[in-house]
């Protein structure tokens, strides 16, 4: 008969896994100032009442209007900074990629130790383009070309065409080399070889990552804003500044409706195009 | 017929392209210029050479671990309170907290880090508790969607052994559930511990502490010379963390 036994074998080192990470995590709490008691109600009394502000959001007319303003601005940087990153990225992923490799058509498939040091500098590039986040790009370029959209089409089309190049030479190496390759060895172009023997097979999922990127695009140009670079975020920034809490709510409700609505169309050009 | 509406969809995506480059009246021809160039180069030249004192070193190692502790503690927050809203998201305790839970869900996701920082930082003040509450109640509305989702998808049989046999649901959830759950879980957190890292470094811009603070002060204040060793610093972060997330990776979880 087996035997009711209430003790759990496991018990001792969890509970010993548990006070380690406690005792890792505790310089972390008094470097964070870590305080929970912030969020509870009436804590603080200005930000009770501006949370009460909340509702109903602000809809007068000429606020309406701004909001709109600055929802078709927000588009906008996205579309623009998308257009400029592809610019950059479209020329960087052909030459970051191992796929139209000369020496690597005739090779097997691996390119000569010149190619790979040529591509090197490429590379070196689209790391250093994406490794700084955007909204860092924008603090800089506010700085640079001053207040406004400008600044953040530029940070979108540096940080975009680092992250699309990138992806856009991995895609055209993951996808059957041979129909290129063949191309290549019967002594057509480079580009033709891509034309027709890569392009067809990567064309749907080119397409589909770059509509996902111009919908985390429209995301980041809000969040550019908080810096200064334009749109909803400026927006958002001034009337937190403002302890306007209607035209917060009313400001985050239209971005809730823009990601929705990116997310919708983002679908449809997918199912339509690939 | 389809011919004509992908064409008609390609052509009003460049129709949009340029309407966009309209509506924002970028002058590219401008920016472009030799003078703005120059002027963009003396500018950049100022970055090239980074502050590397050991005393202004000393300061960029304490905003590292200030970065990294309010990652850490926020996304511990998160999965706490991301456990607690994926119970009833999953559907345990009926459908009204079924939906209730899962509209605050998206709510807290929908919103991004950012704009939860320059909030907090008006209910917490400047600092990085505010990071880090900001951090813990985006990343809360993440993990517990995805927490709900693995709850649905784990087997049911364990915990039903357990009942009955005579559990209490408690028993049946710690040792019939969890033990299936927890390596995923685990999975995901650190996952979003990755991204919380990246995140935090930037969440200063608003105001909630870490290194982005330093990079903003240093920006507005035009020393550019610590400007740019912030930014090495930044890079320094989020390539450590890559590379010890790939290795543990190929090391503990590929196996």
């Amino acid at each position: 008969m087996l035997k009711a036994d209430s003790r759990d074998p496991a018990a001792w080192p969890r509970l010993l896994l548990t006070l380690l990470a406690i005792a890792l995590l505790w310089p972390g709490i008094q470097l964070s100032e870590l305080d929970l008691g912030v969020l509870l109600p009436d804590s603080q009394n200005e930000m009770g009442r501006f949370v009460a502000q909340f509702w109903p959001p602000a809809h007068d007319e000429a606020f309406l209007q701004l909001l709109l303003k600055a929802t078709l601005q927000t588009l906008a940087i996205a579309t623009a900074g998308m257009a400029l990153a592809l610019l950059l990225a479209i020329p960087a992923g052909l030459l970051a990629s191992r796929a139209l490799s000369l020496s690597a058509a005739s090779h097997g498939g691996v390119p000569s130790r010149l190619g790979c040091l040529l591509r090197w500098p490429v590379r070196g590039l689209l790391i250093f383009l994406r490794s700084v986040p955007e909204i860092v790009w924008a603090l800089l370029f506010v700085r640079a070309v001053g207040l406004g959209p400008a600044a953040g089409v530029l940070a979108i089309a540096i940080t975009y065409s680092g992250m699309l190049g990138k992806v856009y030479a991995e895609i055209f190496e993951s996808t059957d080399q041979r129909p290129a390759h063949a191309l290549l060895q019967a002594g057509s172009g480079r580009l033709a070889a891509f034309a027709y023997g890569t392009l067809p097979n990567v064309a749907s999922e080119l397409l589909s990552y770059t509509v996902y990127r111009w919908e985390c695009a429209i995301r980041a140009s809000v969040v550019m804003g908080f810096v200064g670079a334009g749109g909803l975020g400026q927006q958002i920034d001034l009337s937190i500044r403002m302890f306007a809490g209607g035209e917060v709510a009313s400001i985050l409700l239209c971005f809730l409706v823009l990601v929705l609505a990116a997310d919708q169309l983002s679908r449809l050009l997918r199912w339509r195009l690939t | 017929m389809n011919r004509l509406i992908n064409l008609l969809l390609i052509a009003g995506i460049a129709l949009a392209v340029i309407a966009s480059f309209v509506y924002l009246g970028l002058d590219l021809g401008e920016l472009g210029s030799a003078t703005s160039l120059r002027q963009m180069g003396a500018y950049v030249q100022r970055f090239l050479s980074p502050d590397l004192s050991a005393d202004y070193l000393r300061a960029i190692f304490h905003g590292s671990l200030e970065t990294l502790a309010m990652s850490a503690l926020g996304t511990l927050l998160a999965a706490v309170f991301g456990i607690v809203l994926a119970l009833p998201a999953a559907g345990r305790f009926g459908w009204p907290l079924q939906s209730a839970s899962r509209l605050l869900l998206n709510a807290l996701r929908a919103i991004p880090e950012l704009v939860w920082a320059a909030l907090m930082v008006l209910a917490a003040g400047l600092g990085p508790n505010a990071g880090t509450l900001a951090l813990a109640l985006h990343t809360t509305g993440v993990l517990g969607r995805l927490f709900a989702e693995a709850l649905e998808n784990t087997p049911p049989q364990p915990a039903e052994a357990i009942r009955l046999q005579g559990g209490n649901p408690l028993l049946a959830f710690c040792y019939g559930t969890l033990p299936n759950l927890a390596p995923q879980l685990l999975a995901y957190i650190l996952y979003r511990w990755e991204n919380n890292i990246r995140m935090a470094s930037v969440l200063g811009f608003v105001g909630a502490g870490g290194l982005g603070q330093m990079l903003y002060v240093s920006l507005s204040l035009f020393q550019e010379a610590q400007a740019s060793t912030v930014i090495l610093a930044m890079l320094v972060l989020v390539f450590v963390v890559d590379w010890l997330s790939a290795w543990s990776r190929q090391r503990w979880v590929k196996a």
